[in-house]
C-alpha cells in the first residue's frame, strides 16, 4: 500500500446519453447524441493531502466527484482506491465506509424529518461501526468535532442555520471515521463570513484526523488556501495540473491565467482586467483540437486541428501547444 | 455635491404574520448621485434585496412600507398608485435580477421584449424602437445582433440572456438602475464581462446603480461608495476604498476580513463566530453584540444610529463623540 498513491484516477471518462427520443430523432433525422462531461482525466492524491478541481459550470467537477466515490461507474478508466479498484472496493462495508462525501447544498442534502442524532448516526447504522448507546456516544463525538453540541442532536435540520446545517452535514460524512472524503463545492452556498468558519474547521479536521480530501470549488481564492494541488478543468478535462504555489505563483495554460484575470480585485490596486471573451461551449459539441482554442488569445492552426496532450512543465502538467512551443510567454 | 437622484429616508419595512409584526428593514437611509455606483453587501438575510424591492415597488405582499419616504429626483414615489408606479418602473427605474428568467418572457423574442418597452415608455414608432433595440444587443455584446433579434430567450446561453436583461433595463434610459445580484448565476470569466459592461453603461450615460451582491471584489471594482447591511440596518456607509480596506464597524471589519485572499495562503481565515439572528430574535441593543469582539456596557441596552466614523459612517457606538 503506498501512501503517495493513496487515491488515483487513471484516465477517468464518464459519458451521458443526451439523445433526444427515438420518434423525434427519426423524425429530425438526427444521430444519437453523447455528452461527454468527462473526458480522461488522471490525477493522484497522496494521503492526508488535498487535492482540489477547479472550473466553471459544467465542466465536469460533480461528475469526477461522484465517481470518486462510486456514484458513477466511469465510462472508461478506473479509480483506484488504496491499491484497490474501487469498483471492487465498493463491494465491502470495510471499504466503502473508508470514504464518504459532503454536498454543496447543506438545505438539500439533509432529509427534513429526521432528528439531527438520526442523520449523524446513518453512517453509523449502515456500516455497523456501534451498537446500542455508544452509538449515540459516537454521534456525540462527531457532533463536537465539528463544533456543534451533542444537545444539538435532538433538534431538526430546519432549526439550525445555513453554516451549522453544513456542519451537520459535516459530522454525518465524520461518523463512520472515514479517511477519504469529496467535498463538492462545500461552502460555495454559503455566506463568505460562514464559509470562513467552514474552511478553517475543514483544515483543523484534516490536520487532527489525516484526512485525505478531493475539494472542488469554482473559486479560486478558497482553494487556494485549502489545496496542496489544484487541478484547473476546463470542458470535462483537466488543462493544468500544479501543486497550489506553483500554479498561483506562475499559471502556464492560458485559461488558468484567464481564469485568475477574471477574479476582481479586492486591493483596488487600479489593475485593469482583460475579461476573457466568448462563452464556455457546450460539451455536447466540443471545439476541434485545443477545446479553449475559440476564447484563446495563442491559438493558431495546430491548435484548432490538434487536441493537446498532458505535458510536465517543472511541477507542472499541463495541456497546451503554446507552452510547448514556448510561445506562452509573449502575452 | 449634485442633488441626490434616489433618496431613502428613515425606511421601514414590515410583514404583519400571524405571530405579529416582523421588521424587515429599519431605519434605514441613504442617496445615490446622479452616475454614481452605490453598492449594497451583507450576509443572506440582511434585507439587501428587500431595499431593492421597496425601491422599485415591488415588495412582495404583505410586506408594506410602514414608515419613511424615497424620494426619486425629490419626488416621493413610495407611496403611488399601481400605475403610476409602473410607468415609473421602466421609464426612470430599470431592474436586473439574479435570474435573467424571471425578468424576460419565453413567450416573446428578445426584440419584441426590447421593442414593447421602449414603445411604452419613449415617444419612439415601433420601427426605430426596433432598430434602436439592435443598438442595443450590440452595446451589450450580442454578436450578430441583427439576426439574433428575433431569436427567444430559451436560444441564448446563460451569459446572453443576462446581457439582454441587462438591455432590457437599459433601453427605456433611466435615471436609476436596481441591480440585485446580477452576476452570481453567471460563471466567473462571464461574471467578469457583465460586470465592465455595466460599468462602462452607466458611467457613459451617466445612471446611477443601486448594486447588490455579496461578492466583495465586484464592489470593489465597480462601486464609489458600499453599505454594508446587517440584520435589516445599515451597519456602515462609505466611499467604497474606505469600507473595503479600512472598514470602521466591527461587522464590516469581521466580513473583509472572513474573505479569503487570492495573492496568498493564510493557515487559518479570520472568522466571526456564530450567525446572524432571526429577525424574531434581533438581540436589544447594538443586534450584533452577541458576535462582537469589541462588545462594551452601552451595546447591549442602546440601539446604535449611524455616525461619523472618520470617513465613513457606523451604526456602533465605539465611534461615539470621537
Ligand atoms: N446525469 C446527467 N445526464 C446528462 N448530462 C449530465 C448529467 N450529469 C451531468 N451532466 C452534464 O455533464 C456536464 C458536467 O456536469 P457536472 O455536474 O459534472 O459539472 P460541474 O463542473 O460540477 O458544474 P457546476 O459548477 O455547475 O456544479 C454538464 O454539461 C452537465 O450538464
Ligand atoms: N415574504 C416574506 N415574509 C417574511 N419575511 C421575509 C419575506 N421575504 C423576506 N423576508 C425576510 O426579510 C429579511 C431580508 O431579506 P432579503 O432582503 O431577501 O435579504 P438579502 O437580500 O440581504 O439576502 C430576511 O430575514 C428574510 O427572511
Ligand atoms: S493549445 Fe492552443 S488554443 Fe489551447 S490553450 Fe494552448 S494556445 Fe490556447
Ligand atoms: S455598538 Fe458595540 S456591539 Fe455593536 S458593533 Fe459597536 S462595539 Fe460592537
Ligand atoms: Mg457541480
Ligand atoms: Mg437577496
Amino acid at each position: 500500500m503506498s501512501d503517495a498513491r493513496f487515491i488515483e484516477a487513471l484516465d477517468i471518462a464518464r459519458y451521458f446519453d443526451v439523445s433526444r427520443p427515438l420518434v423525434q430523432r427519426l423524425i429530425a433525422r438526427e444521430g444519437r447524441r453523447t455528452l461527454k462531461a468527462v473526458d480522461g482525466v488522471s490525477f493522484t492524491i497522496p494521503k492526508g493531502t488535498t487535492l482540489s478541481l477547479v472550473g466553471e459550470s459544467g465542466c465536469g467537477k460533480s461528475t469526477i466527484a461522484r465517481m470518486m466515490v462510486g456514484l458513477y461507474r466511469p465510462t472508461r478508466g478506473e479509480v483506484v482506491f488504496d491499491g484497490r479498484d474501487l469498483a471492487e472496493a465498493r463491494g465491502q462495508a470495510a471499504q466503502r465506509r473508508r470514504m464518504q462525501m459532503i454536498f454543496q447544498d447543506p438545505y438539500a442534502s439533509l432529509n427534513p424529518r429526521w432528528r439531527v442524532r438520526d442523520i449523524v448516526a446513518e453512517p453509523i447504522r449502515a456500516f455497523h461501526i456501534a451498537r446500542g448507546d455508544e452509538v449515540m456516544e459516537r454521534v456525540g463525538e462527531a457532533l463536537t468535532q465539528v463544533g456543534l453540541s451533542p444537545l444539538d442532536g435532538q433538534k431538526f435540520p430546519h432549526e439550525f442555520s445555513g453554516g451549522q446545517r453544513q456542519r451537520i452535514s459535516i459530522a454525518r460524512a465524520l461518523s463512520s471515521s472515514p479517511e477519504f472524503l469529496v467535498c463538492d463545492e462545500p461552502t460555495s452556498a454559503l455566506d463568505v463570513s460562514v464559509q470562513a468558519q467552514i474552511l478553517n474547521l475543514m483544515k483543523e479536521l484534516q490536520q487532527r484526523l489525516g484526512l485525505t480530501y478531493l475539494f472542488i470549488s469554482h473559486n479560486l481564492a478558497v482553494v487556494r488556501q485549502v489545496s496542496d494541488r489544484i487541478g484547473v478543468m476546463y470542458l470535462g478535462r483537466i488543462v493544468e495540473n500544479a501543486p497550489s504555489e506553483v500554479l498561483f505563483g506562475a499559471p502556464r495554460h492560458p485559461y488558468t491565467r484567464a481564469l485568475m484575470e477574471a477574479i476582481p480585485d479586492l486591493e483596488m490596486t487600479g489593475r485593469i482586467r482583460v475579461p476573457v471573451g466568448g462563452e464556455v461551449p457546450s460539451p455536447i459539441d466540443p471545439p476541434s483540437g485545443c477545446p479553449f482554442h475559440p476564447r484563446c488569445p495563442l491559438a493558431n492552426d495546430r491548435c484548432r486541428a490538434v487536441r493537446p496532450e498532458m505535458l510536465a512543465a517543472g511541477a507542472t502538467l499541463v495541456a497546451c501547444h503554446a507552452v510547448e512551443e514556448g510561445r506562452e510567454a509573449q502575452r | 455635491m449634485a442633488a441626490p437622484l434616489l433618496e431613502v429616508r428613515n425606511l421601514r419595512v414590515e410583514f404583519p404574520t400571524r405571530r405579529g409584526i416582523l421588521t424587515a428593514l429599519d431605519d434605514v437611509s441613504f442617496s445615490i448621485e446622479p452616475g454614481e455606483i452605490l453598492g449594497v453587501v451583507g450576509e443572506s438575510g440582511a434585507g439587501k434585496s428587500m431595499t431593492g424591492a421597496a425601491i422599485i415597488g415591488l415588495l412582495e405582499p404583505p410586506g408594506r412600507i410602514a414608515r419613511g419616504e424615497i424620494l426619486l429626483n425629490g419626488r416621493r414615489i413610495d407611496a403611488l398608485p399601481y400605475a403610476e408606479l409602473r410607468r415609473i418602473r421602466g421609464r426612470e427605474i430599470g431592474a436586473i435580477f439574479q435570474d435573467p428568467l424571471t425578468t424576460l418572457n419565453p413567450l416573446y423574442s428578445v426584440g419584441q421584449q426590447l421593442v414593447e418597452t421602449m414603445t411604452t415608455h419613449l415617444p419612439i414608432t415601433p420601427d426605430e424602437a426596433r432598430r434602436r433595440a439592435i443598438g442595443w444587443l450590440e452595446q451589450v455584446g450580442i454578436p450578430a445582433a441583427a439576426q439574433r433579434i428575433d431569436a427567444y430567450p430559451h436560444e441564448f446561453s446563460g451569459g446572453m440572456r443576462q446581457r439582454v436583461v441587462i438591455a432590457l433595463a437599459l433601453c427605456a434610459e433611466p435615471k436609476l438602475i436596481v441591480a440585485d445580484e446580477p452576476t452570481t448565476a453567471l460563471d466567473v470569466s462571464i461574471q467578469a464581462q457583465v460586470i465592465a459592461l455595466l460599468k462602462t453603461l452607466a458611467r457613459d450615460k451617466g445612471t446611477a446603480m443601486m448594486l447588490i451582491t455579496h461578492d466583495m471584489g465586484v464592489i470593489a471594482e465597480t462601486a464609489d461608495r458600499v453599505a454594508v447591511m446587517y440584520a435589516g440596518r445599515i451597519a456602515e456607509i462609505g466611499p467604497v476604498r474606505q469600507v473595503v480596506l479600512h472598514a470602521r464597524h466591527p461587522y464590516s471589519q469581521g466580513l473583509m476580513g472572513s474573505i479569503p485572499p487570492l495573492d496568498r495562503r493564510v493557515e487559518r481565515l479570520a472568522q466571526i463566530d456564530g450567525s446572524m439572528p432571526r429577525l424574531t430574535a434581533i438581540p436589544p441593543g447594538c443586534a450584533y453584540n452577541p458576535r462582537c469582539p469589541k462588545v462594551f456596557g452601552r451595546c447591549l441596552g442602546d440601539r446604535p444610529d449611524l455616525m461619523d466614523a472618520g470617513p465613513t459612517q457606523a451604526a456602533c457606538w465605539l465611534y461615539d463623540n470621537v
